[in-house]
């Protein structure tokens, strides 16, 4: 065992690999950290404007090039523009970002710890329902019905995060099935206890939940501006709170190096006395704490009350921010504010330009899809062994 | 085929692997390069192979340059290479792996007779002995590697690299290689043959040439220079070849073995009711070939094997059902047999790596969280101290050459107080120099009291470290033998089963 010959790109480290894991996570680790995000994000932008153009199938058949042009640069204008231009972008960009941020963490606390939690939605879903119902059912003060519900909605989330990462420690069951199977179960729970007399708004037929009691709202973050349609709130601080927690857990504490030594080995971490079992639940709970508090701020703060699918697809773009973050807090940030931007700045180009908001879906796939195959980014950028990277080259690809 | 490589430079950040760099290599004859850890062998030849792209200079085949953008050019060239590390499918029968890109199609699916028939032909022509239908995974080292000589050959190539292929054998399996390296050089291709073992580039090399530091520094006549003259070649200085070391002072006994059994998963036997002891101030060697429980004593010991029965203890505390982390804090130091696997987390950085089981400690954290700024001196001294070769203690381990990482771990091991110190295979592809470093460093650390226990499959080295030999075979204690009252082959009629102290205990 003398050589760490085989180089990190050669295609022939993966078959040794029994669940495939580990192999993405390296080709994922063995790009330049910042390259491979932007030319990801260039990429699906570029392919975006074929998208654009057949969106506007007239001007396309009548060959009116100039015209789509046009509107290809209007729709991208109009999506900074909408994120970014004023207080109302801005509170839109904040709102989207909130939760997305949230599960995003949680999604790239278990990526440091070489597991896959699909689960986000399931612990949002189930971190919600507490938050919600202590969010109801007291009328203040603030100052202990905030952080009751809150930390209710924190506990939920860590209690469904735990169950796969016992499942997986205890018995083997890989945690992408039992995440998966929990987000079924905690969904069909959301929507029998909102048909429960314990939450369903009198007078409702359908499940809905009663309303977060003014003392048990999060305060709005743009109060002092006196605009009550600047819905933003303290979510926010919360989202950046916990990135800054996932930061000093994984820098600076012995619990954070255990967790990047499982993620990256964990032969050697037993063999240095880790305990794997332990890293996997302690992962996990945390994971879940950050969908319970995504769940939360949703529901105090955003929404004001559960319906069934109070958390939407977040729980799923969580992996693509988590993946385009690198699993870093900063990446993590930046990436979740990026998906952030581009979900508010959708609404505003869907009402100037008529190119549908779907675009913004279709771009994050894109990023994703390009993330995922560095050697693709590689081939078509010409990133040569000469340049960041230090690895064998790809030149055969392109060339 | 004259393949020719000049002035080739490589460079990564921090370290210029390759610098300026000649080397001819011709068909029909052995080439061994050698050159300490880091010299920049392997990268050499990944250039060679298509993998690395050099920064400066040229390839030249027969006198016309060529370029490899990747491997597969350079195998279209007639260039093999068997990794150290092989690149086979576990799951896979050999003939399948053999074929793997290439393979002979009937229709849309992969022709297994044909496959299989090629194999053969292969295997037969040089004396390779595989069976094209065992799978991968059930197959020892020497084996497996026979199959990647063979997919080399599959692809006609002229000149085959072999990168440290005989670290991992058994010395059947050496001797066995060696014989297919003389059926293809005897068949006409050229062979390049890198080795940390300075006698077998001497038994089998027509030419050898030395690296130091990224320079082609000298080339040697195999029947004009020694191994002393080699070794010191290489390293630049002279280097002790011998252990040196006084007569051991053994005290009281530290490490007790007693009627350890321990089997696998589905219960077949790997350590055999086994009992030995080792004493303070003595180095005591477990010889057999590789397979005969020597590895699963090893982890019973440290905590990472469930033991079916039988007691561990060190210094009459008993470990018996301690985990890895209360084997550590009985100041138990563990060099483990498999640098890649366990050994040493390859994204971490070298400091990381240098505390990777001691980070716990007062030392390098303070309640919850981490002392960076001690782990970061800790890895400045050690790194000066144990010459490690490494651009910064920031790069990650993954990156350092093979014997590097090596020190990296037996410096994190012995670098603080200890009872018991376990090495397994402690200079495994390590260079010359390396191996007199560390091997002082173990006898340092039983002159200063604490017990030792070296597990090697190399006689040579037990026995050149050992003050008494321990010979395990089929998970039994066969022989415990004073080191000064045995020889090799004595060790070597235990080790192959032929003799049994027990058995003549009792007849
Ligand atoms: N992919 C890489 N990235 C950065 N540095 C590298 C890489 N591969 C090798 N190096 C560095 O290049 C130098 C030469 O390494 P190389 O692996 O060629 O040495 P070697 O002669 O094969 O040593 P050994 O005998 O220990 O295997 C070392 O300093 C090593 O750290
Ligand atoms: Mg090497």
């Amino acid at each position: 065992m003398t050589d760490v010959q085989s180089p990190p790109d050669a295609p022939t480290d993966s078959p040794s690999d029994p669940n495939g894991k580990r192999g993405l996570r390296d080709r994922i680790d063995t790009t330049n950290a910042i390259t491979l995000p932007l030319l990801a994000f260039i990429s699906a932008l570029v392919i975006g404007t074929i998208v654009i153009a057949f969106s506007d199938i007239d001007k396309l058949q009548d060959g009116d090039f100039g015209g789509i042009l046009t509107t290809i640069k209007d729709a991208y204008l109009a999506l900074p523009d909408g994120a970014f231009n004023g207080w109302r972008p801005i509170n839109e960009t904040i709102v989207s970002t909130t939760p997305l941020l949230l599960a995003g963490l949680a999604v790239a606390i278990t990526f440091r710890a070489g597991l896959f939690n699909i689960g986000g939605t399931g612990q949002m879903l189930v971190g919600g329902m507490c938050s919600v119902y202590v969010g109801f059912s007291m009328n203040g003060p603030s100052i202990i019905q905030i952080p009751l519900a809150v930390g209710a909605g924190m506990l939920g989330g860590i209690i469904w995060g735990i169950i796969p990462g016992i499942l997986k420690a205890r018995a083997g069951v890989h945690e992408v099935i039992s995440t998966i199977m929990l987000n079924f179960i905690a969904g069909s729970l959301v929507l029998y206890f909102l048909k429960t007399d314990l939450f369903v708004r009198e007078g409702r037929s359908d499940p809905i939940s009663k309303l977060v009691t003014p003392e048990g709202t999060l305060p709005k973050l743009f109060a002092f501006l006196d605009r009550p349609e600047l819905r933003a709130h303290i979510g926010f601080l919360f989202a950046l709170a916990a990135a800054f927690f996932f930061w000093w857990l994984i820098e600076k504490t012995k619990l954070g190096f255990e967790i990047r030594a499982e993620g990256a080995n964990s032969n050697a971490a037993q063999y240095a006395g880790m305990k794997p079992a332990f890293l996997i639940i302690t992962s996990f709970a945390v994971a879940g704490g950050f969908a319970g508090l995504a769940g939360a701020s949703e529901v105090l703060g955003t929404q004001g009350r559960a319906t069934q699918g109070f958390a939407g697809d977040i729980g799923f773009d969580a992996i693509a921010v988590a993946l385009l973050g690198r699993s870093t807090p900063v990446g993590t940030v930046l990436a979740a504010l990026l998906f952030g931007a581009l979900q508010a700045g959708g609404q505003r180009m869907q009402v100037e330009t008529g190119v549908p908001v779907d675009l913004v879906l279709i771009l994050r796939a894109l990023i994703i899809l390009f993330i995922a195959a560095p050697l693709l980014m590689k081939a078509i950028w010409r990133i040569s062994a000469k340049g960041a990277s230090s690895g064998p080259s790809f030149g055969g690809w392109g060339s | 085929m004259e393949l020719e490589l000049r002035g080739i430079t490589k460079r990564f950040p921090g370290v210029v692997a390759n610098d300026n760099v000649n080397l001819t290599i011709r068909s029909g004859e052995v080439l061994a390069l050698v050159g300490e850890n880091g010299a920049g062998k392997s990268t050499l030849m990944n250039i060679l192979y298509g993998l690395y792209h050099a920064d400066e200079g040229d390839i030249y085949i027969d006198g016309t340059p060529v370029k490899f953008e990747t491997s597969g050019d350079a195998i279209a060239a007639g260039i093999g290479m068997v990794h150290q590390h092989f690149m086979l499918v576990p799951v896979f029968t050999v003939a399948e792996n053999v074929v793997l890109g290439i393979e002979p199609t009937r229709g849309l699916s992969l022709d297994r007779a044909k496959a299989a028939a090629e194999v053969e032909r292969i295997s037969d022509e040089y004396s390779l002995g595989l069976e094209p239908d065992a799978l991968i995974e059930n197959l020892p080292v020497g084996i497996q590697q026979r199959v990647e000589i063979s997919k080399v050959l599959l692809r006609d190539a002229e000149i085959v690299v072999f990168d440290e292929p005989t670290a991992v054998l058994t010395p059947q399996e050496i001797d066995d290689f060696f014989r297919i390296v003389e059926a293809l050089k005897a068949s006409g291709r050229g062979i390049v043959f890198i080795t940390h073992k300075l006698t077998e580039a001497l038994r089998v090399a027509d030419r050898i040439s030395v690296l130091r530091r990224g320079q082609t520094v000298g080339e040697a006549d195999p029947s004009e220079i020694d191994e002393v003259g080699l070794a010191e070649l290489m390293v630049g200085r002279p280097v002790q070849l011998v252990v040196d070391k006084s007569p051991a002072e053994p005290g009281a006994s530290t490490l007790q073995v007693n009627d350890l059994h321990v089997v696998d998963a589905s219960g077949r036997t790997l350590v055999d009711h086994t009992t030995f002891d080792v004493r303070a101030g003595e180095i005591v060697g477990i010889a057999g070939v590789q397979g005969n429980g020597q590895t699963e004593l090893v982890e019973a010991i440290t905590g990472l094997r469930e033991i079916l029965s039988g007691t561990v203890s060190v210094d009459g505390i008993d470990l018996t059902d301690a985990s890895p982390r209360d084997v550590h804090l009985a100041a138990v130091a563990h060099v483990p047999e498999d640098r890649q696997r366990s050994g040493l987390v390859s994204e971490f950085s070298v400091a990381e790596n240098l505390v990777l089981t001691r980070y716990h400690s007062d030392e390098f954290s303070s309640g919850v969280t981490m002392n960076w700024s001690r782990v970061r001196e800790n890895a400045r001294e050690l790194v000066e101290q144990y010459d490690v070769r490494t651009p910064s203690i920031d790069t990650s381990a993954g990156t350092l050459s093979g014997g590097n990482q090596q020190k990296v771990i037996v410096a994190r091991e012995l670098s603080r107080d200890l009872r018991l110190v376990i090495a397994s295979q402690p200079t495994r592809g390590v260079d010359v120099g390396s191996i007199e470093y560390i091997h002082a460093q173990v006898v340092a650390a039983r002159d200063e009291g604490a017990a030792v226990m070296v597990v090697s499959t190399e006689l040579d080295e037990v026995m050149a470290l050992a003050d008494r030999v321990i010979v395990l075979y089929r998970g039994r204690v066969v022989a415990d033998l004073d080191r000064d009252a045995t020889n090799h082959n004595e060790v070597g009629l235990y080790m192959a089963g032929a003799l049994d102290q027990n058995e003549q205990a009792s007849a």
